[in-house]
C-alpha cells in the first residue's frame, strides 16, 4: 500500500498504544495540534487525553517525567518537538537516562522512547536545523536510532519500546513526507544491524537517516558514469554495526562517509576511527567525508544547501575516493 | 499526633543511627576509606527520621546526594550503605555510585541524585504513572532549597500541579546552596509563595522539629494519596557540618553555626523527651548501644566486602541478555 513516512509513524504509535496500556504519549503539542509535523494527528480523538499528553514547553520537566514514568512502570514515548530544543533536556537525557541503570549497579531498567525531529533542508536557520544525533551517539547507556525508510519508521518504534533501556530515535523532517510502498503486514524489525540498501563492487558509501536518499541518488549517478556504489545505511548509531560496514569495506576497499553532521568530533569521524583501528589494510585509499560544514546552517536557500551533504557533493567525493591509487 | 514511648525512642533512634553513621562516615573519611564527595546531613536529622515515616512500601522515594540519612530510615541495611561508601561490590549500587548514589530497588529508593533538582522531573513521572495506572502510591521528592533556582523545580511543580499528580515535593532549606546563602541567590526567600504561584499548597515546617516534621508529612501525605494533587513542604533545617569534605566554611561564622546547635534536633527531642518522662539515662545508652552496634557491624560489613573484578566494568551500562 502506498504511504508516507509520517504515516508510517503514526500506525507504528497507533500499534503501540493499541498493543499495551503502559503505553502513553507525551510533548508539546502532540494533542489537539496534532503534532507539529502532524505524525500524531487523529490520536487524540482515538485514544483520550490520559495516553496523549500535550505538556508546556518545559522540555526538562517533560523528558524527566517520561524518564520516571518508565522507571515506574510505564511504557513512556515522549516527543520532543526538534533535537534543537532537546538541548533543554540534555541533563535529563545524559544524567538520569543514560546513567541510572549503571549508577544503580544495574538495578533499574529505563524503557524510555524519545522521539525529535532532526536535520535541516527547509529554510529554519539555525535553531531549528541541526543533527544532533551524532552528539546524542557519543554517550553511553542510550540506543540511538535514526530510521531512513517507510520501513523502518513504521517498524523501529515497537522494539524501541521493547528495549529495556532509553531509546532516541531521530526523524529526519525532510523525510516525513517521504512516499512510498509500504507492505500492509509490516510491522517491528531489528534495531541492531546497519542493511546494505544498494549492493556495488567499487566503492562504499556509509549513511544514515536524511541522507540515505541522497546518497542513493548519488549511487544511481554514480553506476552511469561507471561506478558501482555499495550503499549502507547504519540504522542504528549505537551501538554501531561496524560488521556490516567492515564487511562491506573488505569487498570494496574504499569509503565515503556521509553524514549530516558537522564533521569536526563527528559520527563519520568515528566510523573513520574504526575503519583506521580495524581494517586499516582493507583499504585502498583514504576515507573520505561529506559532512555539513562548520557553520550554524543559515536561513537562505543557497546556503543551506550548500552547507550540508547533497547528490552533487557526495558523487564528488565518490568519484575523488574511486580514482585515487593506494 | 501525642507521642507514645515507642514511637519516641523510634524517631529518637532513627536521628541517633543517622548521626552515628555519619559520625563514623567522617572518620571513614579521614582514614581514606571512603573517597571522592561525602555530604553529611548532621544537624538535619529531624528531616528525614519525621518524614519518612509518612510513606509505605509501595511509594517511591527520591533524594540528592546528602541521602544516607533517608536511605538508613528508609531501611537499606546500613551495612549496605556503608558498603556503597566504601565502594564496594557489596554496596547497594554495587559501589558505582558512591555517597551520592544510594539506589535500592526492594525499599523503592530512586537515588541519590547529585544534579541539583535533576529528581524533580523524574518524580513528577513517576507520579503520573501512579495516577495513569490507578494506584494509591504517593511519590516522595526530597531536594535542597538550592534546587529553587533551577528551572526543573519550577517546571516540574507546574507539570504536577497541572496534571495533578500524587507527588510530595519536601525541601531541606539548609540555608546555603552549597557556599551560597538563600539571600544571595533568591530575590524572594519565600520558598512557599513559589510553590504557590503554582497552585500547589505549600507549609513551611521547623525542620529540628522531628515531630513537627512527621506530623506535617503524614498530613500532606495522606493528602496528596488521597488524589488532591502535589503538595510542598519546607523544612527549615539547619547544616552543623561542612557542604563537603572539601569544604572550609569561609561563607558562613563560627558564630552563626554556635547559634544554631542549641537547636539540634536529637538534643531538643532528647530533652523534651526526658521532660515528659518518655525516656531517661538508661533508655538512652540502651539506644546508643543498639545504634553503636548496628554501625559496628556495616562497617565490618563493608571491610570484608569485595571488590567488583575489573572484567565487570564495562556491565550494566545497558541490559544484560537475560
Amino acid at each position: 500500500m502506498s504511504t508516507t513516512y509520517r504515516d508510517a509513524l503514526r500506525e507504528a504509535l497507533r500499534e503501540a498504544l493499541t498493543r499495551d496500556q503502559r503505553v502513553f504519549l507525551m510533548g508539546e503539542d502532540v494533542g489537539r495540534y496534532g503534532g507539529s509535523y502532524a505524525v500524531s494527528k487523529g490520536l487524540l480523538a482515538e485514544f483520550g487525553e490520559e495516553r496523549i499528553r500535550d505538556t508546556p514547553l518545559s522540555e526538562s520537566a517533560f523528558v524527566g517525567a517520561g524518564i520516571g514514568a518508565a522507571l515506574n512502570g510505564m511504557l513512556p514515548i515522549v516527543e520532543v518537538m526538534t533535537c534543537n530544543f532537546s538541548l533543554l533536556a540534555l541533563d535529563q537525557i545524559v544524567n538520569n537516562a543514560a546513567t541510572i541503570r549503571h549508577m544503580s549497579g544495574g538495578q533499574f531498567s529505563i524503557p524510555l522512547v524519545i522521539r525529535m525531529a532532526t536535520g535541516a533542508g527547509r529554510q529554519l536557520a539555525a535553531q531549528h536545523s541541526h543533527s544532533f544525533e551524532g552528539w546524542y551517539a557519543h554517550i553511553p547507556g542510550i540506543r540511538i536510532v535514526t530510521p531512513a525508510t517507510l520501513e523502518d519508521a513504521r517498524g523501529m518504534l515497537w522494539t524501541a519500546l521493547m528495549d529495556p533501556d532509553p531509546v532516541i530515535i531521530f526523524e529526519n523532517a525532510m523525510l516525513y513526507n517521504l512516499e512510498g510502498e509500504l507492505a500492509p503486514d509490516a510491522g517491528a524489525v531489528d534495531i541492531d544491524r546497519a542493511v546494505v540498501r544498494r549492493a556495488g563492487q567499487d566503492l562504499t558509501l556509509v549513511t544514515y537517516g536524511g541522507s540515505l536518499g541522497k546518497t542513493l541518488e548519488a549511487a544511481a549517478q554514480l553506476a552511469g558514469q561507471g561506478v558501482s556504489a555499495e550503499v549502507i545505511d547504519l540504522r542504528t548509531l549505537r551501538p554501531l554495526d561496524m560488521a556490516t560496514v567492515l564487511g562491506s569495506l573488505a569487498k570494496t576497499h574504499r569509503m565515503v562517509i556521509v553524514d549530516e553532521g558537522w564533521k569536526s568530533g563527528s559520527l563519520a569521524a568515528e566510523i573513520m576511527a574504526r575503519v583506521m583501528e580495524q581494517a586499516f589494510y582493507d583499504l585502498d585509499a583514504p576515507i573520505a567525508r561529506v559532512c555539513s560544514l562548520e557553520v550554524p546552517i543559515p536561513y537562505p536557500k543557497h546556503l543551506e544547501d550548500a552547507a550540508i551533504p547533497q547528490v552533487a557533493t557526495i558523487v564528488e567525493s565518490a568519484l575523488r575516493t574511486a580514482a585515487r591509487h593506494g | 499526633m501525642t507521642l507514645d514511648r515507642a514511637l519516641a525512642r523510634s524517631l529518637l533512634k532513627d536521628m541517633l543511627r543517622i548521626r552515628r553513621f555519619e559520625e563514623k562516615c567522617a572518620e571513614l573519611y579521614s582514614a581514606g576509606k571512603i573517597r571522592g564527595f561525602l555530604h553529611l546531613y548532621i544537624g538535619e536529622e529531624a528531616v528525614a527520621a519525621g518524614a519518612l515515616r509518612a510513606f509505605g512500601p509501595d511509594d517511591a522515594i527520591l533524594a540528592t546526594y546528602r541521602e544516607h540519612g533517608h536511605a538508613l530510615v528508609r531501611g537499606i541495611p546500613a551495612g549496605a550503605v556503608m558498603a556503597e561508601m566504601y565502594g564496594k561490590a557489596e554496596g547497594c549500587s554495587r559501589g558505582r555510585g558512591g555517597s551520592m548514589h544510594i539506589f535500592d530497588a526492594k525499599t523503592r529508593f530512586y537515588g541519590g541524585n547529585a544534579i541539583v533538582a535533576g529528581g524533580l522531573p523524574l518524580a513528577a513521572g513517576f507520579a503520573l504513572a501512579d495516577k495513569l495506572m490507578r494506584r494509591p502510591r504517593v511519590t516522595a521528592c526530597f531536594f535542597g532549597e538550592g534546587a529553587v533556582a533551577e528551572g526543573e523545580f519550577h517546571e516540574s511543580l507546574n507539570l504536577a500541579e497541572l496534571w495533578k499528580v500524587p507527588a510530595l515535593f519536601l525541601c531541606e532549606n539548609n540555608l546555603y546552596a552549597m557556599g551560597t546563602a538563600l539571600d544571595r541567590s533568591e530575590a524572594d526567600t519565600d520558598l512557599c509563595e513559589k510553590a504557590r504561584s503554582y497552585k500547589v499548597p505549600a507549609r513551611s515546617v521547623d525542620g529540628m522539629d522531628v515531630v513537627a516534621v512527621m506530623d506535617a508529612t503524614a498530613r500532606a501525605a495522606a493528602e496528596v494519596r488521597a488524589g488532591g494533587g502535589p503538595q510542598f513542604l519546607e523544612f527549615r533545617t539547619y547544616r552543623f557540618r561542612a557542604h563537603s569534605m572539601f569544604d572550609a566554611e569561609l561563607y558562613r561564622s563560627k558564630a552563626e553555626v554556635e547559634q544554631w546547635k542549641p537547636r539540634c534536633p536529637i538534643l531538643t527531642f532528647t530533652n523534651r523527651l526526658k521532660m515528659e518522662g518518655l525516656i531517661d539515662d538508661p533508655g538512652l545508652a540502651a539506644i546508643e548501644a543498639e545504634v553503636a552496634d548496628e554501625i559496628a557491624k556495616a562497617v565490618a560489613f563493608a571491610e570484608a566486602g569485595s571488590w567488583e573484578p575489573v572484567e565487570n566494568l564495562a556491565r550494566h551500562v545497558y541490559t544484560e541478555a537475560a
